[in-house]
């Protein structure tokens, strides 16, 4: 078992021990272990806040990671999003309110339960899920990742751009917005991934003689305007006003809790597989939540009641959106293909920290990877002994007023657009996407296959032209060998889903005369 | 102004922005694609030209718009608004001093421009007294400051204060 050896290996690495300068006093402090815990309590709060959340708080904050190591810079962020992850729940549970898309869901139960007095339930169910979810999640990521690596490594341009071409189309066929728009988003993105200076020739294309866009648009800044200023915008549509239940969290309620939960240990496991299979397709931890919800409220006997106040109407969307949302690295590991908003904005970090994402990761950077896969597994026990004790702390935050928050939110967007590329043009074009993105998703164009495609339109294109060249100019070479034509035929399935789904529906519509 | 008696449900229809926007987008792809036919779209001896991808996704920018604007200018029944005036003024109290924000960090530098943009949220949008306001928007710059410049060497811009105090 040679990934169990580079698992320790990973963990070795995670708890090393640095000698740093602090205060002219040279120590060894476990330098990765206390970014890891930074990264944890950025990221709740992150989660917490309305405007900023793990897509954003990320790409604000990687440009601080220039510097690093690439491995302390991965785990400081990483941990950021599963800290985000955590942080969503409280804010659903206490006040209603939604902190990220995928804790939509743990509302409907969850705020019922801090109603009744059973806040501290609630968190604990949530928090105790949201684990499971992502330790399950891990474990896959383990033991699949290094076997789908050493699968691609085989993998030509055709199958390159064929696994692309598989992701993009999952994107139309399963998300919930109409499917044109959210093609016309993915090819907005695409489009904006193109200008600049073309890789492949070195020839600048789509710049219409202005200089400031040589340089392309860095997908960055599209992140932190679409999902940081557009959010503010949408909040103040909205005008939130916090309405918090009080959580009393104590040992007593937490122990209780997990008796019950252990009940539910269907329910997990179920939930845990419909999350990690959205986040490996990249349908993403907000539909897997949704998804793991309706389901067990159809299924419980006591699914009447969900809405009401269910324990397991916590478990559920929480188990599937934290499976989701940590199985999305796997492909982002294994094939350069994230899962989610926030996988891609850390493969971005992979790109600049000079690492080239994809199945060679594992081959040229064992120590990152399994470090990365390491800290994953500590930074979500950390996480868990954090939320369980600090939620009080934690939701006070929330009773800052949105008066004072929203400006420093905007200020932090501000500096993190700048620091991307020290460009002023880059903080006009956050707040050109900000505008942007208040509109689109006011109008239901989802955001996640735009910044996908902006991420991997560079390295779509090229796989795509490279194919092109070596069967020159034939599109057969998409479906030459089995390989290539089994991953680009599921990518069609994926496209023309809802069409196949609703035909196979309307099939067993009519069957049910003949098979009864 | 929109009508007192009735203003909580007038806005701009959602059909109007909707088909606005896929004008835009539709507009767009077209821009796509004239650069890509600029760049060249066909093949050279190295293989495709730079313009030759961008052409295709330009294509498909066009047919996604046109579709979505055809979906909605056949979608006559719904009256759904976009949003309240009320609202898209609230929005507006946002967007608009964010984007002299951006602008004056050109000239003032982001400190200080950050301390104006946060102590007007405090004082004009929401209501905080002058002593809190002014904690705020001289604590959060000057924190970003030290975090910024001093612990990770990361150099913001900056504007005539910083460089009378020598920065």
């Amino acid at each position: 078992m040679e990934e169990i050896g580079n698992l320790f290996h990973g963990f070795a690495t995670v708890l090393a021990f640095r000698d740093m300068n602090i205060f002219g006093v040279t120590m060894a402090i476990p330098f990765n272990v206390i970014l890891m815990v930074i990264g944890i309590v950025l990221g709740i709060i992150i989660g917490i806040l309305p405007g900023l959340g793990g897509a954003n708080g990320v790409a604000i904050l990687l440009p601080l990671t220039f510097s690093m190591q690439p491995t302390s810079a991965i785990i400081l962020l990483s941990c950021i999003y599963w800290g985000a992850l955590f942080g969503g729940a409280i804010t659903s549970i206490l006040f209603n309110i939604p902190g990220e898309p995928w804790s939509v869901a743990t509302t409907f139960d969850g705020y019922p339960m801090a109603q009744q007095g059973r806040a501290g339930e609630a968190l604990t169910a949530a928090f105790t899920s949201s684990f499971v979810g992502a330790l399950f999640a891990i474990i896959l990521i383990t033991l699949l990742a290094p076997l789908v690596a050493g699968f691609a490594l085989r993998f030509g341009a055709a199958e390159k751009f064929a696994v692309y071409f598989l992701a993009f189309c999952s994107f139309v066929g399963l998300s919930k917005e109409p499917p044109f728009k959210t093609l016309a988003a993915m090819m907005i993105g695409f489009a904006l991934a193109t200008i600049g200076t073309d890789q492949i020739t070195g020839q600048l294309r789509l710049t219409f003689g202005f200089t400031e866009l040589i340089a392309g648009f860095d997908f960055l800044i599209a992140v932190i305007g679409l999902f940081g200023i557009g959010e503010i915008l949408l909040t103040m549509e909205e005008g939130l006003s916090f309405k918090g239940r009080d959580a009393k969290m104590n040992m007593k309620v937490v122990v209780q809790t997990w008796g019950k939960l252990v009940k539910y240990w269907w329910l997990s496991l179920r939930s845990c597989i419909i999350g990690c299979w959205m986040g490996i397709t990249p349908a993403g931890a907000t539909p897997a939540s949704f998804m793991s919800y309706g389901i067990a409220k159809r299924i419980s006997k006591n699914g009447k009641n969900f809405g009401n106040g269910e324990i397991e109407g916590v478990v559920a969307p929480e188990t599937a959106a934290h499976a989701a949302g940590t199985s999305a690295l796997l492909p982002m590991l294994a094939l350069g293909v994230p899962g989610s908003p926030t996988a891609a904005v850390l493969l971005g970090g992979l790109l600049i920290w000079n690492l080239q994402p994809g199945p060679m990761l594992f081959v040229e950077n064992k120590e990152f990877v399994w470090g990365l896969i390491a800290s994953m597994y500590l930074g979500n026990v950390v996480g868990l002994i954090i939320v369980l004790t600090c939620v009080p702390l934690l939701a006070s935050i929330l009773r800052i007023p949105f008066g004072i928050i929203a400006p420093v939110i905007l200020v932090f967007c501000a500096i993190g657009a700048y620091t991307v590329h020290n460009n002023f043009f880059d903080v006009i074009m956050m707040y050109v996407f900000g505008i942007l993105g208040y509109v689109l998703k006011k109008c239901q164009y989802p955001m996640a296959p735009l910044v996908l495609a902006m991420v991997l339109g560079d390295r779509a294109e090229e796989a795509f032209r490279q194919a092109l060249i070596t069967s020159e100019g034939s599109f057969g070479v998409f479906f030459e060998n089995g390989l290539v034509s089994t991953i680009m035929t599921l990518g069609l399935i994926a496209l023309f889903w809802s069409v196949i789904s609703a035909g196979i529906s309307r099939i067993r519509g009519s069957a049910p005369a003949t098979a009864a | 102004m929109s009508g007192d008696r009735n203003s909580a449900a007038k806005g701009p229809s959602q059909r109007s922005v909707e088909i606005g926007l896929a004008l835009l987008i539709l507009v767009f792809g077209l821009i796509i694609i004239g650069g890509a036919l600029k760049a060249g779209i066909g093949w050279s001896f190295d293989g495709p030209k730079a313009g030759f991808f961008p052409f295709y996704v330009g294509l498909l920018v066009i047919a996604a718009a046109l579709i979505t604007l055809f979906n909605e200018w056949s979608n006559k029944e719904t009256k759904k608004i976009f949003a309240e005036w009320d609202q898209l003024k609230q929005v507006l109290s946002v967007a608009a001093p964010t984007l002299v924000y951006v602008i004056a960090i050109a000239f003032l530098g982001i400190y200080v421009s950050s301390a104006i943009l946060i102590a007007y949220f405090m004082t004009v949008i929401s209501s905080f007294s002058v002593v809190r306001t002014a904690l705020v928007a001289i604590l959060v710059p000057l924190i970003t400051f030290f975090v910024f410049e001093k612990w990770f060497l990361v150099a913001l811009p900056k504007g005539p204060l910083e460089t009378f105090l020598g920065y």
